[in-house]
């Protein structure tokens, strides 16, 4: 069985992010940028599998510049086996990344592909549900446990109110929720093997794909700051500031 | 032309975040239309009918319907989609699992947790958990969109009562089936919706701990009870708890705050409460930074002088 993986590139969640200078974007020029981290369960996910000999081949893919080689390395350093880097000078949104990941599945017969459940930059959890739709298969989403048998895959989702167990029919898109495993520590030798594994880069524009998108971001804005709090001294000053000051209490 | 809002249920109730849902399909200034889709669903289209605003009720009353798999969901909506120019779910585990499916089909982009509609096609939506706000113009010619719940006040009943109509169920897909639900039954509020929420982080050190520290209080003041990631992932509290960018996002009057270190991934879920409390006995956890009150006691002394203290 194979196993496509998406991954982003992402500013680094220990950074804070600011708007730039005319509050059009987000301020990425000189942040530490990392993998989602949802898209390293992802990848961890895939990795498990392979090990339990349930997975044959594990692919990388993420889209954008030559510096977002980094997150496919780190992939690689994971134990996936090859890697493929899609050119693109522009964010894509989430219905052109995932007519890209569709262009690819087209071309790569992948059984399975696994994403994150979001990017922890723009938080919109769209792209796997599109691609299933896109591929027309079957979609375990938010995904905190996978049980592989035969054609079928047993999947354990969080929703709101808990969980919830589908069986799917492969092919299948999955999204990692944190909860799907916890993902391996990277050693130095497996970094440099990592540079030793496949990279193939393809030019966006080469899969044929509509990648224009109907959304434009006007601007980005912190939101308005809280008001500075209080510390009290005991619960009997708590009570009287939440009945008196606040009026959340009678 | 109209706007679809699809109902989530769970076949008892409407769920609350739907009819926040109707209240920001208000604002993109076009008639209502709710797709209440289930098995045996007749109670839950009445209830839909007579929230205002709401002009038609269409129900998909079939077995098929029973649980609200993406697969069988999404082409239902496709069946109908031809007679809307937006379509509306709240951003919970079902919108979110199920809208960006339709709008794949539909060869739309589609924006997602919604905070603030400006007009029918300029929204505003968080980024980096909440740290940043995007406003964006969606030029699609079918707006589809999840709005997070706690950003838009709930439908209230009101006159005229909507139409009903019935329609038919669309081939069932055998891409999927369901097996089974794990849910966490609680008599409490709904965490989502709640005015009052009590929530506690991995310090409180054990599940028993965690259900005697906060479990009173709450009952005293009606409330929901949350938790961290991190004490969900220690197993001290059950995962419909989780509270934060990755859990529910929730605004109530009241968030008391037990035992919480305050990591960015949980402000964002909270950040939007009017009032937020934080008791912490370490008086330099990141969580008092977003308090109006904090208090730096011993957890289970403060708890139980709260809860007596209270009527």
């Amino acid at each position: 069985m194979k196993i496509l993986v998406g991954i982003k590139r992402v500013v680094d969640h220990n950074i804070r992010v600011r708007p730039n200078a005319d509050g059009t974007d987000v301020d990425t020029s000189t942040t530490k940028m990392s993998i989602n981290p949802f898209d390293e369960h992802a990848v961890e996910e895939a990795v498990r599998l392979k090990e339990a000999g349930i997975a044959s081949e594990i692919v990388a893919v993420t889209i954008g510049t030559t510096q977002h080689q980094d997150v496919l390395r780190h992939a690689l350093a994971m134990g996936a086996d090859r890697a493929i880097l899609v050119e693109s000078d522009t964010q894509l949104a989430s219905l052109a990344t995932a007519k890209v990941l569709h262009a690819l599945v087209q071309q790569e017969q992948p059984q399975v592909v696994m994403l994150g459940k979001q990017a922890i930059d723009d938080d919109a959890a769209e792209v796997g549900q599109m691609l299933a739709a896109l591929w027309n298969v079957s979609q375990g989403t938010f995904a905190s446990k996978l049980v592989f048998a035969g054609e079928k895959l047993t999947v354990t989702r969080e929703i709101d109110a808990g969980q919830e167990t589908l069986e799917l029919t492969l092919p299948a898109v999955i999204t990692a929720d944190l909860r799907l495993n916890e993902p391996r520590y990277l050693k130095l030798p497996n970094l440099m093997q990592a540079k030793k594994k496949p990279l193939a880069t393809l030019a966006l524009a080469d899969l044929g794909v509509d990648t224009t998108s109907k959304l434009k971001r006007l601007s980005v804005e912190e939101p308005p700051a809280r008001a500075p709090g209080i510390r009290v001294a005991n619960v009997q000053e708590l009570l009287e500031k939440l009945r008196t000051e606040a009026r959340v209490l009678s | 032309m109209s706007t679809l809002v699809i109902a989530e249920h769970d076949h008892q109730t409407l769920r609350a975040a739907t009819r926040s849902a109707i209240s920001a399909a208000a604002k993109l200034g076009e008639e209502i239309e709710v797709l209440v889709a289930g098995y045996e669903v007749t109670e839950i289209a009445q209830q839909t009918a007579r929230l205002a605003g709401v002009k038609r009720v269409r129900v998909v009353d079939d077995a098929r319907y029973t649980h609200p798999l993406a697969e069988n969901f999404a082409p239902l909506i496709l069946s109908i989609a031809q007679d809307y120019n937006a379509i509306i779910a709240a951003a919970t585990s079902f919108g979110k699992n199920l809208l960006p499916r339709v709008a794949a089909l539909l060869n739309q982009d589609m924006v997602s947790e919604v905070t603030n509609i400006l007009d029918a096609s300029t929204y505003v939506r968080p980024l980096y958990a909440g740290n940043l706000n995007a406003t964006l113009v969606n030029d699609s010619a079918i707006k589809i969109l999840t709005i997070r719940p706690t950003a838009f006040e709930a439908a209230l009943e009101g006159e005229p009562e909507a139409s009903i109509e019935n329609l038919a169920a669309v081939a069932a897909s055998d891409l999927s089936r369901w097996v089974s639900n794990d849910i966490h039954l609680s008599e409490r509020p709904d965490l989502s919706t709640a005015r009052v929420v009590v929530s506690g982080g991995r310090s409180l050190g054990s599940a028993e701990r965690f259900q005697q520290l906060l479990t009173p209080l709450a009952n005293k003041l009606n409330a929901a009870i949350g938790a961290t990631r991190a004490a969900v992932d220690a197993g001290i509290a059950p995962n419909d708890y989780q509270v934060g960018q990755t859990g529910t996002v929730i605004a109530p009057d009241l968030y008391i705050a037990v035992g919480v270190s305050g990591a960015t991934q949980h402000i964002a879920g909270i950040k939007d409460s009017r009032i937020i409390v934080a008791i912490n006995h370490d008086p330099d956890a990141q969580i008092f930074q977003w308090a109006d009150y904090g208090l730096v006691a011993d957890l289970f002394e403060s708890l139980t002088e709260l809860e007596q203290a209270l009527h």
